[in-house]
């Protein structure tokens, strides 16, 4: 474990020093790739700004409320369809044909509607973090095993206490697959709305870097999003293993 | 009492009827431990599932003590041969027995009371910490079999429990199985395909042809009530028993290839 971690580190020290070395050699010009200590000082520049915390704090918010948005309507509707047969059947192919549709492209859309706030960017964000939740939740309804079903009804267990005892416990793992998805989707949404429509957060001030010349602010800034998108993975996994401990995906081969 | 009369159940579905059990009448009185024992396939668990109010047949009627059986009734109680899968992998031990009397709505302290002398009488006292998944085979089967005695039930339905279990564990079972039922005094049902283990655990065994299901023979098991594996199984009766059962379900099985 110990052995992993150093190796991590090393490859991405490797990875720092190439970056400081091609500019510097010449090999890239440093107007589009400054040398790796550059985007650091960047990035120092940019931590002590009140500025960038702000536009942190906007995409933050965006993704959280456009997170929960999408969750709490994508686990309602998906145990509702889930549990009627009628309406499984009736949404299925509508469904199919919104799914795929990607996000971005109701950008126009949004903007027409809405104009450049957080309401558009928050229509992106659901619309896209919404189908990841749905379509996992559909499925985790259906995985629910006909012996443990008949358990429950055997024992007197009424359809209420049988969605929370029996639906709701098989379809969690797909659920906590649903929300890893849309959490990873819906900061991309965010920032891509915040690129394109200029809503205020991350991706505008990525923008105005990029447009006022300021390559290593630009830089740092996208280091922040991959930072954001690497801790926001992390944080879903841990949820993800702290609540399916009795999983086999997570499970240890503990003995008694 | 438990009164099964004229049962019929007949699968359709893809334009094809498949008659499952043609005509079963059979009466189990309180306190008896009957077997029931036939071919594979012979509808054995479709007949436990119309019982246990699953299934709804397609004709004839179920009734215990009088009461008419159109659900799940709330005097039965039903261990599965799939235990892995009947048992909750995201309960504990003690959460799975109690769940059904939480649904009971029976007080807590009674609830905690149930859990802790079902778990001791199937000699786990101290695995009610543990996930089902973490526990062996057979000890997953004690587990189930006490949630169906902590539900204090009047019948105890047994669809083929041991099937899935090792021969040494499921000879301990079988005899937790009788030492329960003298004990509580349950009636219980048990499904089986094992010819020894019917003759070995019932008082009475019904005997039940290939599919579609009629009942053969109803047939008395005249061992002594105190039976262990050693000795109980060495008897010449015990080998008489278990040759007639034998006997008869091949007979059984002929009979169906004959009229194909």
């Amino acid at each position: 474990m110990r052995g992993r971690l150093a190796l991590g580190l090393a490859g991405l020290a490797g990875f720092l020093l190439i970056l400081e070395v091609i500019p510097r050699l010449g090999l890239v010009s440093s107007r589009y790739l400054p040398p790796a200590t550059e985007i650091v000082g960047a990035l120092g520049r940019e931590l002590a700004e009140t500025a960038f915390w702000t536009a942190l704090r906007d995409t933050l918010n965006g993704w959280v409320l456009g997170l929960l948005i999408a969750a709490v309507a994508g686990i309602a509707l998906g145990l509702l369809i889930g549990a009627v047969p009628l309406l499984r059947e009736l949404t299925a192919s509508t469904i199919e044909f919104l799914r795929p549709i990607p996000s971005v492209a109701l950008i126009p859309l949004v903007v027409v509607l809405l104009g450049t706030g957080l309401e558009s960017k928050l229509v992106l964000v659901v619309y896209a973090a919404f189908w990841q939740i749905l379509v996992q939740v559909l499925y985790g309804v259906r995985d629910v095993d006909p012996v443990a079903d008949e358990t429950a009804r055997a024992y007197g267990l009424d359809r209420s206490a049988r969605i929370v005892h029996v639906l709701w416990p098989t379809a969690l793992p797909f659920v906590m697959t649903g929300l890893r998805l849309a959490a990873a989707v819906a900061l991309i949404l965010c920032v891509t709305g915040e690129l394109v429509i200029g809503a205020p957060g991350l991706g505008t001030r990525i923008a105005i870097a990029q447009t006022s010349g300021a390559v290593a602010d630009m830089y740092a800034l996208i280091v922040v999003t991959g930072l954001l998108g690497v801790a926001i993975n992390v944080g879903a996994r841990a949820v993800e293993r702290r609540a399916l401990r009795w999983h086999q995906s997570v499970r240890s081969e503990a003995a008694v | 009492m438990l009164n099964v009369e004229g049962l019929r159940k007949t699968y359709t579905g893809d334009g094809r009827a498949v008659e499952a059990i043609r005509d079963l009448t059979f009466t189990v009185p309180d306190g008896d431990l009957t077997c029931l024992v036939g071919p594979s396939g012979c509808g054995k668990t479709t007949l436990l599932k119309c019982i246990a109010g699953l299934l709804t047949p397609s004709g004839g009627t179920v009734t215990l003590d009088g009461t008419p059986v159109t659900g799940p009734p709330p005097g039965m109680a039903v261990v599965f041969q799939e235990y892995g899968r009947s048992l909750f992998p995201w309960m504990r031990v003690a959460a799975n027995v109690e769940l059904p009397l939480r649904q009971k709505r029976l007080p807590r302290e009674r609830r905690r009371e149930l859990v802790h002398e079902s778990l001791a009488a199937v000699g786990l006292a101290d695995a009610h910490a543990a996930y089902p998944w973490q526990l062996s085979g057979g000890m997953q089967q004690r587990v189930a079999i006490a949630r169906a005695i902590a539900y204090e039930p009047r019948v105890l339905l047994m669809d083929e429990p041991f099937a899935a279990v090792d021969a040494q564990t499921r000879a301990d079972l079988e005899d937790l199985i009788r030492g329960l039922w003298q004990r509580l005094g349950v009636t219980v049902l048990f499904v089986t395909h094992d010819i020894d283990e019917a003759v070995y655990l019932g008082r009475r065994v019904l005997i039940l042809s290939s599919s579609p299901t009629v009942i053969l023979e109803d047939l008395p098991i005249d061992l002594p009530a105190e039976r262990d594996q050693l000795h109980t199984r060495a008897t010449p009766r015990f080998t008489e028993l278990r040759t007639h059962v034998y006997q008869q379900i091949q007979a059984a099985k002929n009979t169906v290839h004959a009229d194909r």
